[in-house]
């Protein structure tokens, strides 16, 4: 059935009242979320997070009707059979069982379970056996140790730590299919209102989507301890219009070179770029620069933030990552390259060319 | 507590001169093979113990009360989460669980002592010396360029971050030794124990009429012989791995980080459930003595806790449900964790149903025992709601879970591990523990306990994953972050009420005699403490309740089961 | 003091299992449970190396050896039931067959890991196989030497003439653990040399 807020659900357990209901709360849940930095899973925007948010409703429903009772008759005995102080110290009527009683709240919770098992594969099925339609995006997504790495293999290019997706609706349906693969440790991709975490596993390839239905910018983080700075993994997922992802899209293809016209301070940064390890790790499309241990390079200054969402991406910023990147993110992968102060302005003034 | 002497009396054996030496005792202690003291030594590394997890959880929620904070560097955070989990649950809940077991099952069945004496010192050595050897990587684990100290890798220990290329130095070596050594000890604890419930009951006490905490303790140490033995493998593997260039789990060599996760997880579900099961037991001994009814529907819970050993055995990819497994598996583990619930719930009920009808007398025992029945019920719906998979999905890896477990370990098994505590402790020393104390201890720790969990399963809902040293502003988490600090405050004063209790009470405590809570079973027959041969003359038993039988020869209860 | 009425009806005599061999069943449970864990990893990679030698390239089926082992099984029942019988002669030689099977069995494990790793270079870092492969003989050869520890020590004490009939029940326990590194033996070597290659 569809509201206002532009979404649809299907709820096939619930009468209409309790559907209309769950619809006003998400409403609710979602308008307070919007253009905010809210990471709640129950403001999904998504359909696979649909799914599970509508699941997760019904669980909290009957979970929330059992505990109500037992815990209204946990109360109830604990008050009523207190002993009195005038009590008269005579032993209690002293009753072993009763196997009726016995055998009703066995068959009873079967049939709870029945229930939850049912309703929980349909959506296992609905989300994990989606069938992958025509027109979809995919990226690549690899886990490092502490970033993103996101390749799409549908235009040709590598970037980092900020995802791009178009915005997919019911009209023009455009999910984005994400292969999740890790370079080194046990990872996890949750973005919790656009779906549910899944893992990125090294030599074990897993699989997600998503269908954003609001542009905007999504956050979430790494949700598998992967080491020192798990803490730090952080995601940015921008969901755009299709006009505003095509551009996007176009401006990624590009790829400087290594002859394109800098000022001098930029050029001599772009020499020692190219003359210094930094080519062994990180990659700069069309230059020498072809490494793939670090985020390619080719379009940073692009991205709002670095270090894999935890600082902005300004001038000074990336000076003081180039200069020691354990000041801002203690156990980080990347070295201090001991450049002095003058190299570092220069490589600085290069990475700021690399729009 | 260890270096106390107890006060026996009419022991046989070697008479005790008044004024024995320090290392006299000391001595006495340390080569003991007497199950009751090697209970009380088990309580006490586990009373230790839980003082050191204790403060690496204060450390990691002053860490966390506020978003961005330096109080601890990410490495000492990592490795107070890591040293944490596995400290609370191989060296605080199993260590105390079986001290009251090898202390009670003794002498709740009628025997003297355990089947194989010595097996249970050296069972219990191996596990206070594999604690001793996981802290001392505090001090040992350093290794070149600072790599190394205690374990960070998280208790579950994920490959292939233990792999000697993401864990230099040997801090996962420790955690991996630490707790192979502990596991020996383990096995050997089960087999002790499975034997003596099978082989040394006393004339009369069939199966059908052992106490439940006899029952309870049977399935547990049955499943321990299955539950530890795959992480031994495992770790056994993963030795190979880092020390001789094996690749069990490398996943360059084309071996399998998610074969890890099974094996952890064979071991690691049902281990919780190893957990729960005695402290049910301790349950079910004091709820039927404090309600003054026998326990509603002993034979249903028997077979309850036997169902629940086996099918716990098939639930436990539960906790990989986001590692990419086909839609039919997860969909089967959902299945089984579902129906695994079952048992394990209608326990309330009949718990419930010995309450129903009652006079129940609100002494502490009973209080922690009313507080379990209300906190395992919710700590059992979370786990409903983790159970179904793609809830799972969004809860798994966050603040829910840890909330989740927090209830069931703390709210459950602790809770019933205190009432174990004011309920035998007069029967283990002879004294009372003060009341008024223990009123404190429940009240404060029952605050702390609802401010820290329950407040804790809204962050997780917000979005924030667990093992993480510090978190985002903006993201609403910050005002819950510092509640459930503050609720740790709470609980830390309520712990220091309770060993003040226990130290307090040994020498000032009311005398308690033989049977300070009109109980039914057997070892509430012989003085406190126990002499060291338990019994002068082998019991026979009739019922369940044979001291019922005993105060009421005019309605005994082999007469109704 | 006992407050239990000793006024019971008369009742079958209270007849418990024994310790021992209720003890080493349960010691045998938990070593089963490792043995799968192994069994299973060693399933799980078979075909999965990525580099080396395959399992067919290099894995000579070891029947002489697997001859040995399983008799010894025969041969230490024929030791118990001597025993119980009170036949300390035979049951010293029986033993001591028995004892020398394992070690034929142990020496014959050694000579093929030798001309595995000197011969054909298959070692526990090779590849997958070589991992699993030596871990899963290795365990069941470390289980035969503990076997042939506590063989040796009740040969020692029967050459000694410590060992009398009574003890029949305690050598019956030991017995039931060199049966079930026998029945390890005969799972490992299905999988290894029958259905793995």
């Amino acid at each position: 059935m569809r509201v206002a807020c532009g979404s649809s659900m299907k709820l096939r357990h619930l009468p209409q009242l309790a559907g209309a209901w769950l619809s006003i709360a998400r409403c609710f849940a979602q308008s307070a979320a919007r253009n905010s930095t809210s990471t709640s899973i129950f403001a999904p925007d998504s359909t696979p997070a649909d799914a599970v948010f509508g699941l997760s409703i019904f669980v909290l429903v009957v979970t929330g009707v059992i505990f109500a009772i037992v815990f209204g008759l946990l109360l109830y005995a604990a008050i009523k059979f207190r002993r009195r102080a005038n009590d008269d110290r005579r032993e209690p009527l002293q009753i072993y069982g009763s196997d009726q009683l016995e055998l009703a709240w066995t068959v009873i919770p079967v049939l709870i379970v029945i229930v939850l098992f049912m309703t929980s594969a349909r959506v296992i099925h609905s989300v994990q056996d989606a069938r992958r339609p025509p027109q979809s995006m995919e990226v690549t997504v690899i886990g490092h140790q502490f970033w993103w790495e996101y390749r799409y293999p549908q235009y040709g290019f590598v970037t980092a730590n900020e995802l791009h997706v178009p915005v997919s609706n019911p009209a023009h349906p455009m999910p984005t299919f994400l292969e999740l693969r890790s370079a080194d440790t046990d990872h996890s991709f949750w973005l919790p209102r656009l779906a549910g975490k899944t893992d990125l596993i090294p030599n074990h390839p897993n699989s997600t989507w998503i269908d954003p239905h609001e542009t905007g910018l999504y956050l979430g983080q790494c949700a598998q301890y992967c080491g020192t700075q798990h803490a730090k993994m952080l995601l940015r997922a921008y969901v755009d219009s299709p006009a505003d992802f095509d551009r996007w899209v176009r401006a990624q293809q590009q790829a400087p070179g290594d002859d394109t016209p800098l000022s001098p301070e930029a050029a001599e940064g772009r020499r020692v770029f190219n003359n210094t390890a930094c080519i062994n790790c990180h990659a700069i499309a069309g230059t020498a620069a072809d490494g793939r241990f670090g985020p390619d390079l080719t379009h940073l200054m692009s991205r709002e933030t670095i270090a894999s969402g935890i600082s902005l991406n300004t001038g000074e910023t990336l000076r003081r990552w180039v200069q020691n990147p354990a000041a801002i993110k203690p156990g980080a992968l990347m070295p201090a390259m001991n450049l002095t102060d003058k190299e570092l302005d220069e490589v600085t003034a290069y990475l700021l060319t690399l729009h | 507590m260890a270096s106390d002497s107890v006060p026996i009396s009419g022991a046989i054996g070697l008479p005790k001169e008044a004024g024995s030496t320090w290392s006299e005792t000391l001595h006495e202690w340390v080569i003991t093979v007497d199950h009751k003291k090697l209970g009380l030594m088990y309580i006490g590394s586990a009373l230790l113990f839980l003082v050191i997890g204790g403060i690496e959880a204060a450390i990691m929620r002053i860490q966390l009360a506020v978003p961005h904070a330096h109080f601890v560097s990410p490495e000492v955070f990592n490795r107070m989460f890591t040293m944490h989990g596995t400290t609370m649950i191989f060296f605080v809940a199993m260590t105390v669980l079986f001290g009251f077991g090898i202390y009670l099952v003794p002498l709740m069945i009628g025997t003297r002592d355990m089947a194989f004496p010595r097996l249970n010192a050296w069972g219990f050595w191996m596990s206070f010396f594999g604690g001793l050897l996981l802290y001392f990587s505090f001090i040992g684990g350093d290794g070149l360029y600072g790599a190394g100290s205690a374990p960070d890798v998280g208790w579950w220990a994920y490959a292939p971050l233990t792999s000697t290329a993401f864990s230099k130095g040997h801090s996962t070596d420790y955690w991996t030794i630490a707790l192979l050594v502990a596991g020996f000890g383990t096995v050997a604890t089960g087999v002790n124990l499975v034997t003596t419930i099978i082989t040394m009951r006393c004339p009369g006490m069939t199966p059908g009429k052992m106490p439940l905490l006899a029952w309870m303790y049977l399935v547990m140490a049955g499943m321990l012989l299955f539950t530890i033995t795959p992480l031994t493998a495992a770790q056994l593997m993963l030795m190979v791995d880092r020390y001789l260039g094996g690749h069990f789990f490398d996943t360059q060599a084309g071996g399998s980080a998610v074969i890890w996760m099974h094996f952890f997880w064979i071991f690691g579900h049902p281990e919780v459930y190893v957990l729960i099961i005695p402290a049910f037991a301790f349950i079910s001994e004091i709820v039927p003595v404090f309600s003054r009814k026998p326990i509603f529907g002993y034979p249903i819970m028997v077979a309850a806790t036997v169902a629940i050993g086996f099918v716990s055995m098939s639930v436990w990819a539960h906790h990989m449900f986001t590692v990419g497994m086909a839609s039919y598996s997860n969909a089967f583990f959902v299945l089984t964790t579902m129906v695994v619930g079952i048992p394990t719930g209608i326990k309330i009920f009949n718990w419930l149903g010995t309450m129903w009808g009652g006079k129940i007398r609100y002494a502490v025992p009973m209080m922690f025992a009313l507080g379990f029945l209300f906190q395992f019920l919710g700590a059992g719906l979370t786990g409903i709601m983790l159970g179904a998979a793609p809830f799972d999905w969004q809860l798994s890896g966050s603040y829910f879970v840890v909330a989740h477990f927090h209830y069931v370990i703390v709210g459950g098994i602790l809770f019933s591990v205190f009432g174990a505590f004011y309920y035998w402790y007069p029967k283990m020393t002879g004294r009372m523990l003060n009341e008024t104390l223990g009123k404190w201890h429940f009240w404060l720790f029952l605050i702390g306990f609802h401010l820290t969990f329950d407040t804790m399963h809204i962050p997780g809902i917000l979005g924030m994953p667990r093992r993480i040293y510090t978190y985002e502003p903006g993201r609403g988490w910050e005002l819950w972050n510092l509640i459930v600090s503050i609720g740790a405050i709470f609980q830390t004063v309520a712990i220091l009420c309770f060993v003040v209790n226990l130290i307090w009470s040994y020498f000032r405590g009311r005398p308690a005699g033989n049977d300070p809570w009109d109980a039914w079973t057997l070892e509430w027959a012989v003085p406190s403490p126990p002499p060291a041969y338990n019994f002068a003359v082998i019991p026979e038993v009739r019922s369940r309740r044979p001291l019922w039988d005993a105060k009421h020869p005019e309605d005994p209860d082999w007469k109704y089961e | 003091m006992s407050p239990i009425p000793a006024n019971m009806p008369a009742q079958a005599p209270w007849i418990l299992p024994s310790r021992g061999r209720v003890g080493m069943f349960c010691l045998i449970a938990a070593e089963a449970a490792i043995f799968t864990i192994f069994i299973v990893a060693y399933i799980f990679y078979l075909g999965k190396s990525v580099t080396g030698p395959t399992p067919r390239q290099v894995l000579e089926v070891p029947i002489f050896n697997t001859i040995c082992l399983l008799s010894s099984s025969l041969t230490i029942h024929l030791a118990e039931r001597a025993l119980e019988r009170g036949q300390i002669v035979p049951f010293r030689v029986l033993w001591f067959v028995t004892f020398a099977l394992g070690a034929i069995f142990l020496g014959g494990t050694g000579l093929e890991w030798h001309r595995l790793i000197y011969t054909r270079g298959l070692t526990i870092s090779t590849n997958l196989f070589g991992t699993t492969y030596y871990s899963l003989v290795g365990l069941h050869a470390f289980h035969v030497i503990v076997g042939l520890l506590g063989l040796g020590l009740v040969l020692a004490l029967a050459l000694a003439s410590k060992l009398k009939q009574e003890h029949a029940a305690r050598v019956g326990v030991f017995a039931l653990y060199w049966h079930f590194v026998d029945a390890v033996w005969v799972v490992v070597f299905t999988v290894v040399y029958i259905i793995g290659r």
